[in-house]
């Protein structure tokens, strides 16, 4: 190609792409199955399975193409720059998410309960509706919906599930490390111990929620608490899942030998993901388990 | 890129586009991507339209004419979705897409597969949008969606499954806005031709940056929202049920978070389609850059702590209604001065009255009054009378089709040369924005008196006292409707053919948009444009 006369004409414009309609067929698929499967309608369960499958194809053709053209130096350090602010702003809308899980978390807490046990000045809702309801936390609500739970204490497997995910950040980093003095050693035992760490977070989480569920009584039913506490730390899980499935993809192309240590976009946004996982962690911690 | 043998894929610059189907379908072109939001905007119009102009033709007399009670509550919900989602974003995205690469010297969005998925998701999105509005006419469909968009529970916990499919689809809105934002605000950081500052740039470009960093910060907090509905809804969990320590207002809050925002979402771009016209028709610069740039700024910030204003009636405490009260009115602060930007800007110009322009100014006057109602709303205990009347209609539907619609009917007119190479009728083009601003006027301005008088909103049957206002707002309504399909066949004439248009296309035109010829090549600046 006869690049060289031209100022931009080395940002890479991909040809016609078969994968985002793809993508929007199996999504399409896959919410309307759904949507049908949770009002029982038999089939919508079948729709589920083939948006699945057909997303996850679509995610092999899509990051395989991009790690084909990367690989046949297709792309130049402006198209990196675009990759890479393209994550970090994925990551910020994905703070937001979270942040309206914390959101509700606090206003429950500080603002829906206290006026339920009759503080303020909506505090007729309990002289009126829920007469012998004091407002505390955790809390079922007036009802007890879900009846009586003891709550997830902080210092036994969440402080351990804290302790693993820092570590794990830690050892992403050392990878990271390994990659930039180009040890490929390093770099892939840094990812096998992130992954493994990963993969025993979420282990112990599910052994936490099995506890929950079978000896503590706490459950998705149970109240607001119930309620926040699966949400938060569920929708945290399946991104740790997440993430330690992409870890599992870069390392699968760390040992391809595809980064080098001026090119590895891939690799420095899903370390930028599991931290960023990390940290909602360390909210979670603090405002879930432990106030 | 170093060599043609590395990278076949690429091999098409030297040719035209990719034939047939794959085109479209597996587009990668911003251009091409653009006109597929822009007409799928258009199909989307018509159909909000269509359901608007039933709503009203119900309205036209006291009774029940047409409608059932609970149809008439689905078209309500799915007329404002239908606009806002379907017509209003996708249309302003369509015009980021088309002109944000031309006005920057870039050659195409910084993401362009991404891009085409943005795009793609919408049919989808409004697939499963008119599924939740049909799904109740089949056997085992459950109730019909009577809540109107703004999906508050308790009612949205009790209808059928048509609720589980909106939520869903608006997951996928969601999802649809932020992949383009992030696009956008990318293009917008790593895309300008070498030597544009962020200073230099367009005034749409920055409204553009605007919306979509707003976009990115309360979308995905109305995605959490319409999950924990879901969740509430089939899974046990007691978000906003009290019974279980919850509360329904909780609801109130996420929504109207995203939900204030959202209206600066869709009223600026079209701000920044009129900074692009004024100068050009009243061939004067722009008058104050930058207080523009700092008072969208501030629109930002500010816009995101002033949700409340829509729960005044809920029951919060003082402290709360002063605070979103002098909130509400300080934000009218900046979203006037763009106003007056405008207005110095045309002060002794010497201007022309192409319909671009005509829209502008009608923007500007009936945009303004809307403001002022808003100001009316915002006071607490005035609010307190006027809320979730026919009052409440007529406000924002002044701001929302001067202030959003009508700036886009204004861009596609200044900018349909640009891309078609062709000149609109301009005669036509006139008698449509005369009866389409005549016919709005007639529809909602009586609504306004309909409101003060203690007509309630969204309810089918109105007490006698209200029939004549009701009939004038429907025969304008109608009018207003029908209007549209001038606007189509003039859409489609230009596209069919007419006065080749130059590349500078009106006189006055300033900026990198008008350096390419009419319609502009395949790929963009394949060459960086030279900055002075
Ligand atoms: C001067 C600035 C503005 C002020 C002070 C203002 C104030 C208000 C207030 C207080 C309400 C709540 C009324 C009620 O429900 O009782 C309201 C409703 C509304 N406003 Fe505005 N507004 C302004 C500008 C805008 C703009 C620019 C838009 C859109 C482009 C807009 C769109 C809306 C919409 C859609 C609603 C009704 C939402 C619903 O309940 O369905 N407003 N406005
Ligand atoms: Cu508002």
């Amino acid at each position: 190609m006869t690049t060289a006369e031209h100022g931009h004409h080395d940002y890479y414009i991909p040809d016609a792409s078969p994968w985002p309609i793809i993508a929007m067929l199996s999504v399409f698929l896959l919410l309307c199955g759904t949507a049908l499967a949770i009002n029982d309608v038999g089939f919508g369960i079948w729709l589920v399975v083939i948006g699945l499958i057909m997303l996850s194809v679509m995610f092999f053709g899509w990051f395989g193409d991009v790690v084909k053209e990367n690989l046949t130096d297709c792309y130049n350090a402006q198209v990196d720059r675009s990759f890479r602010q393209g994550m970090l702003w994925f990551i910020a809308s994905e703070v937001f998410f979270f942040i309206s899980f914390f959101g509700a978390l606090f206003y429950i807490r500080n603002i829906a309960l206290p006026w339920l046990g009759g503080v303020g000045y909506l505090g007729a809702t309990n002289e009126l509706l829920y007469n012998q309801f004091t407002a505390q936390w955790p809390s079922a609500g007036p009802d007890n919906v879900g009846g009586g739970f003891t709550p997830m204490g902080a210092w036994g497997i969440p402080a351990m599930n804290t302790l693993i995910l820092l570590t794990s950040g830690a050892t992403v980093t050392w990878a990271h490390w390994g990659l930039k003095i180009n040890s490929h050693r390093q770099l892939v035992a840094g990812l096998g111990a992130t992954i493994a760490l990963g993969l025993l977070f979420v282990i112990l989480q599910a052994w936490e929620y099995s506890h929950a569920y079978h000896e503590l009584n706490l459950t998705l039913n149970s109240g607001v608490y119930g309620s926040t506490f699966y949400m938060l730390t569920g929708f945290h899980g399946f991104h740790v899942t997440m993430g330690a499935i992409m870890l599992m993809a870069i390392m699968v192309r760390a040992m391809k030998g595809h980064f080098s240590p001026h090119n590895h976009f891939a690799f420095e946004a899903v370390a930028w993901y599991w931290h960023f996982v990390d940290v909602v962690w360390l909210g979670l911690f603090v405002f879930v388990y432990w106030l | 890129m170093s060599t043609a043998t590395l990278a076949p894929a690429n091999d098409h610059e030297h040719h035209g586009p990719p034939r047939g189907m794959r085109r479209w379908l597996m587009s990668t072109n911003h251009k091409d991507i653009g006109t597929m939001y822009l007409i799928f905007a258009l199909v989307m119009l018509f159909l909000g339209g269509a359901s608007a102009m039933l709503i009203r033709a119900e309205l036209f007399m006291p009774g029940l004419q047409l409608l059932e009670p609970d149809l008439y509550n689905n078209l309500v919900t799915n007329h404002a979705l239908i606009m806002i989602f379907g017509a209003v974003m996708p249309a302003a995205a369509g015009l980021a897409n088309w002109m944000i690469p031309l006005m920057i010297g870039a050659p195409d969005m910084a993401l362009p597969r991404m891009n085409n998925l943005s795009f793609w998701i919408l049919p989808a999105a409004a697939t499963m949008l008119m599924l939740s509005f049909v799904v109740p006419f089949f056997p085992g469909g459950g109730s019909q969606i009577n809540t109107g968009w703004t999906l508050y529970p308790p009612l949205s916990l009790q209808v059928g499954m048509s609720m589980d499919f909106l939520i869903f689809a608006i997951h996928l809105l969601g999802i649809s806005s932020v992949l383009a934002s992030i696009n956008i605000i990318v293009t917008i950081f790593n895309m300008r031709a070498p030597g544009m500052n962020l200073m230099q740039m367009p005034i749409f470009v920055w409204t553009w940056l605007v919306t979509a960093f707003l976009l990115i910060l309360v979308v995905p907090v109305l995605a959490g929202g319409v999950t924990m509905l879901l969740f509430d809804r089939h899974f046990g969990t007691s978000f906003f049920n009290a019974a279980g320590g919850g509360d329904p207002v909780l609801f109130q809050h996420l929504f109207w978070f995203f939900g204030h925002p959202e209206v600066y979402v869709l009223i600026l771009p079209s701000f920044g389609v009129l900074a692009s016209i004024i100068p050009t028709f009243a061939r004067k610069p722009l008058f104050g850059y930058k207080s523009l740039v700092g008072s969208m700024i501030a629109i930002m910030f500010i816009g995101m702590v002033v949700w409340a204003h829509h729960q005044y009636t809920i029951g919060m405490s003082l402290a709360a209604v002063s605070y979103f009260m002098i909130g509400t009115i300080i934000i009218s602060i900046p979203v006037g001065l763009m106003v007056f930007n405008y207005i110095a800007t045309m002060w002794r110009g010497s201007m022309t009255f192409e319909t671009p322009m005509l829209f502008a100014v009608a923007i500007l006057l009936m945009f303004s009054f809307g403001g002022l109602t808003g100001i009316m709303l915002a006071v607490v205990p005035a609010d307190m009378q006027y809320h979730d009347s026919m009052f409440v209609v007529a406000h924002f539907h002044y701001v929302l089709l001067p202030g959003a619609v009508f700036g886009l009917f204004a861009g596609v007119f200044y900018w349909l040369p640009k891309w078609t190479g062709n000149m609109y009728d301009e005669r036509l083009a006139k008698i449509f924005f005369w009866i389409n601003v005549i016919g709005f006027n007639l529809t909602f301005f009586p609504q306004h008196f309909l409101g003060l008088a203690g007509m309630p909103r969204r309810i089918i049957d109105y007490n006698i006292m209200f029939t004549e206002f009701n009939m004038v707002s429907s025969v304008g309504a109608m009018i207003f409707g029908l209007s549209h399909l001038l606007l189509l066949y003039i859409i489609i004439k230009t596209i069919r053919g007419g006065k080749p248009a130059s590349a500078r296309v009106w006189e006055g035109a300033n900026g990198l948009e008008w350096e390419l010829p009419s319609p502009p090549p395949f790929h963009s600046w394949t060459t960086a444009p030279q900055i002075k």
